[in-house]
């Protein structure tokens, strides 16, 4: 029953398509969310799912994203696997305390004998020119909490494999999705091939003077700055992180011992944010080989602004070619 | 400074009389098979007959909780526990709901319910290791269809009804076979009627048609927050709102809970939906070992419900009506000595937990990265063995 693929694909149809994939294996995937039925979601990526899988497995749910996650956690404990999509990551909140106290304690506060297989699916990031908390990277908020995982996907190929992979997790799984990308890039994808781990971080581009570490939507801006730096003779070597907890960090300090510098770039707020932590664990682990101070290159910490400079906000090729040549200079 | 909003206080007292919401003794909407004196009444609807044996298994099943309660609380006193929450006053509420459940029903506690963990076979000296701190519950939800106390409030009944919606897509509802249809109790109490989780759980379960029975004991305090902070109707009222019967009990007559319960369960389990049954108690102890009543609830209101006190009616029943004969009361009363005994010195042989063993079960799949921090905090602590105090 799986839908042909076209060889080249967007994120949204890589997630499409996983989702399907995962749904055909596994009678007990259930897909939970506002507007995931007849609309599809909102951008589509629950498209054709409740047409051909029934109401019973995707289930348009009451506007309560708290009750959508807490039921969720009621069908995990029956055998489900539930995943669940928030509309929005502005809108997770309301979801927080279930999330946190709840999808990520209850493995361990059971002493290993209830599992939570539950995947939290968030579009996450800016620049689709949206009203207030609709832009936003809570990626921290939840990387903070032990007990759940955290994955971002960057690609229509990482979007199609990493979402099986999460579901097929008995861990719970945030798992973030660039929204920007949806519909952006399209990329070939061979459903033949043997996906990369789901925890596990990948050099998309090799380099010599600096490592960029990127994920979600950021790893594309370091990508074209990679680009253009090679254009003025400059080496970068990227890399995307692709899971924020656990991170998996050993291809990023054998690259910081080759480099001696490193430059992390997010779309969250710099101050206590991913690139805090990684920046702390590279400077542990690869001092004697820096050359440079990490730099992290992110939105201010000021709230998500309103979208008419919300480009000023993100991180943008120029400032992670800046921070490029502030390391370089140092 | 008018606020037209407020509704003024005569009003309340005309629409619920002088003691507002809760109508002081329930109202004329309780149901009620037993009262106070131990008198029994009939009505139309929720009646049962109840053989002598049942009734005498009701006492057993409320004294055996209290004197858990009771030695828990001393336990508590003598440095033993950390902390334990009370359900004095609340056994007829729990053992009338419990006793009515089918072994394929579901129960979601709060972190009172030791009445309804001990109905559902759980060892209570797993609920006194859990306040004593050392570990976090350890029995097994699946071998008891006993979920694991909840502390957040309100939190459990989403999940309740999220399991209720489980048991929907796995055709156990409404099938019309009494050894398989199945349904789910979500314990809360009045306070957490407030919470958005408890309000939107009953929204999920009136739009899925979910075989869930909320059961509220309203036991009329909330730490110190008495009801009428909570709600201005009666809080049974409120499942009209929501599209599914509420009902009042007297949650202090374990008859009528028993038939009420056994009627909602019913309900849920032949697919009609959830219902809401508000146990109407009382919280004759503290909120937890570390509260204080006095502080904000007068003397004469708890002995006015010490004369309602759930064991008592039953025992005055019982006695009037010749059905304790052979030294029941006195094998019942030997049987809770031997209970608290078992409970004093399994508490204190309950072993500490090992340090290492925070890191365990934090995952299902433990990343590299904890085992990693797991692995250094044992080489840490190796490195004290051996060394001198």
């Amino acid at each position: 029953m799986s839908a042909a693929l076209g060889t080249r694909i967007t994120l949204a149809k890589g997630l499409n398509h996983g989702l399907r994939k995962a749904m055909e294996l596994d009678d007990k995937v259930l897909i939970m969310g506002e507007d995931v039925g007849k609309l599809g979601g909102v951008f589509r990526i629950t498209d054709g799912l409740q047409k051909d899988f029934g109401e019973d497995r995707v289930i348009d749910s009451p506007l309560a994203e708290s009750g959508i996650v807490g039921t969720a956690v009621g069908l995990a404990m029956r055998g489900y696997r539930p995943v669940v999509e928030i509309q929005f990551d502005g809108f997770v909140y309301p979801a927080y305390d279930q999330i946190v106290c709840q999808v990520a304690k209850i493995h361990y506060r059971s002493r290993g004998k209830t599992k939570m297989p539950i995947v939290i699916r968030i579009p996450y990031g800016g620049g689709i020119g949206a009203v207030e908390h609709h832009s936003e990277s809570p990626e921290a908020q939840f990387a903070h909490t032990p007990g759940l995982k955290v994955v971002t996907c960057s690609n229509p190929v990482d979007g199609y494999w990493m979402i099986q992979q999460a579901i097929a997790c008995d861990d719970p799984v945030v798992f973030l999705e660039p929204k920007r990308q949806y519909h952006a890039d399209k990329a070939d994808l061979d459903e033949s091939a043997i996906p990369d781990p789901l925890f596990s971080s990948r050099v998309v581009r090799r380099g010599s003077d600096a490592t960029v570490l990127a994920y979600g939507p950021t790893v594309r801006t370091a990508m074209k700055a990679a680009e253009a730096a090679s254009g003025e003779g400059r080496s970068l070597e990227v890399i995307d992180l692709r899971t924020l907890s656990p991170l998996d960090l050993a291809p990023v300090y054998d690259s910081v011992r080759r480099t001696g510098r490193a430059i992390v770039v997010h779309e969250a707020h710099v101050n206590l944010g991913v690139g805090s932590e990684v920046a702390a664990r590279i400077s542990e682990e690869c001092f004697y080989s820096l050359e440079a101070p990490v730099l992290r290159v992110g939105g201010f910490d000021t709230p998500y602004p309103a979208s008419r400079i919300e480009e000023d906000f993100l991180p943008d090729l120029d400032r992670v070619l800046d921070a490029v040549d502030r390391s370089l200079q140092f | 400074m008018d606020s037209p909003a407020e509704p003024t206080g005569t009003a309340l007292a005309e629409v619920f009389g002088a003691a507002g919401p809760s109508q002081g003794d329930g109202g004329p909407d309780l149901i009620q098979l037993l009262t106070p004196e131990g008198e029994r009444l009939h009505r139309d609807d929720f009646d049962l007959d109840f053989s002598a044996e049942q009734l005498r298994g009701f006492y057993r099943d409320m004294v055996l909780t209290r004197r858990i309660d009771v030695e828990a609380t001393a336990l508590q006193r003598h440095g033993e526990l950390g902390l334990w929450a009370q359900l004095l006053g609340q056994e007829a509420a729990q053992i009338g709901a419990a006793r009515a459940l089918r072994p394929q029903d579901y129960v979601f506690p709060t972190y009172r319910e030791h009445g309804v963990a001990y109905v559902r076979g759980v060892d209570p000296l797993k609920l006194l290791g859990m306040f004593r701190g050392v570990d976090h519950g350890s029995w097994d939800p699946a071998e008891f269809n006993f979920a694991q106390y909840t502390i957040v409030i309100g939190a459990q009944t989403l999940h309740a009804t999220g399991y209720a919606m489980g048991m929907q897509r796995d055709g156990v509802v409404g099938t019309g076979d009494p050894a398989r249809d199945a349904a789910v109790v979500a314990h809360f109490g009045d306070g957490a009627s407030s919470q958005g989780d408890v309000n939107e759980a009953f929204i999920f379960a009136a739009s899925y048609n979910a075989p869930v029975v909320f059961f509220c004991q309203n036991n009329q305090w909330a730490i110190s927050e008495p009801f009428e902070r909570q709600s201005r109707v009666p809080l049974f009222q409120r499942a009209a709102g929501f599209g599914f019967p509420g009902v009042r009990v007297d949650g202090n007559d374990v008859m009528a809970t028993y038939a009420v319960m056994q009627a909602a369960l019913q309900h849920a389990r032949d697919g009609q939906g959830p219902m809401l049954v508000e146990a109407f108690t009382y919280r004759m102890g503290a909120h937890t070992t570390t509260d204080d009543p006095t502080r904000y609830r007068l003397n004469e209101e708890l002995e006015r419900w010490k004369l309602k006190d759930p064991i008592a009616r039953v025992e005055a029943y019982l006695r009037r009506n010749g059905l304790v004969a052979d030294g029941f009361l006195e094998d019942v009363a030997a049987e809770a000595d031997a209970l608290g005994h078992t409970l004093r010195e399994g508490c204190k042989a309950l072993p500490d937990p090992t340090p290492l063993s925070m890191f365990d079960h934090v995952y299902d799949e433990l990343p590299d990265e904890l085992v990693a921090q797991r692995e250094g905090f044992a080489d840490y602590l190796a490195s004290f063995e051996g060394a001198s105090a």
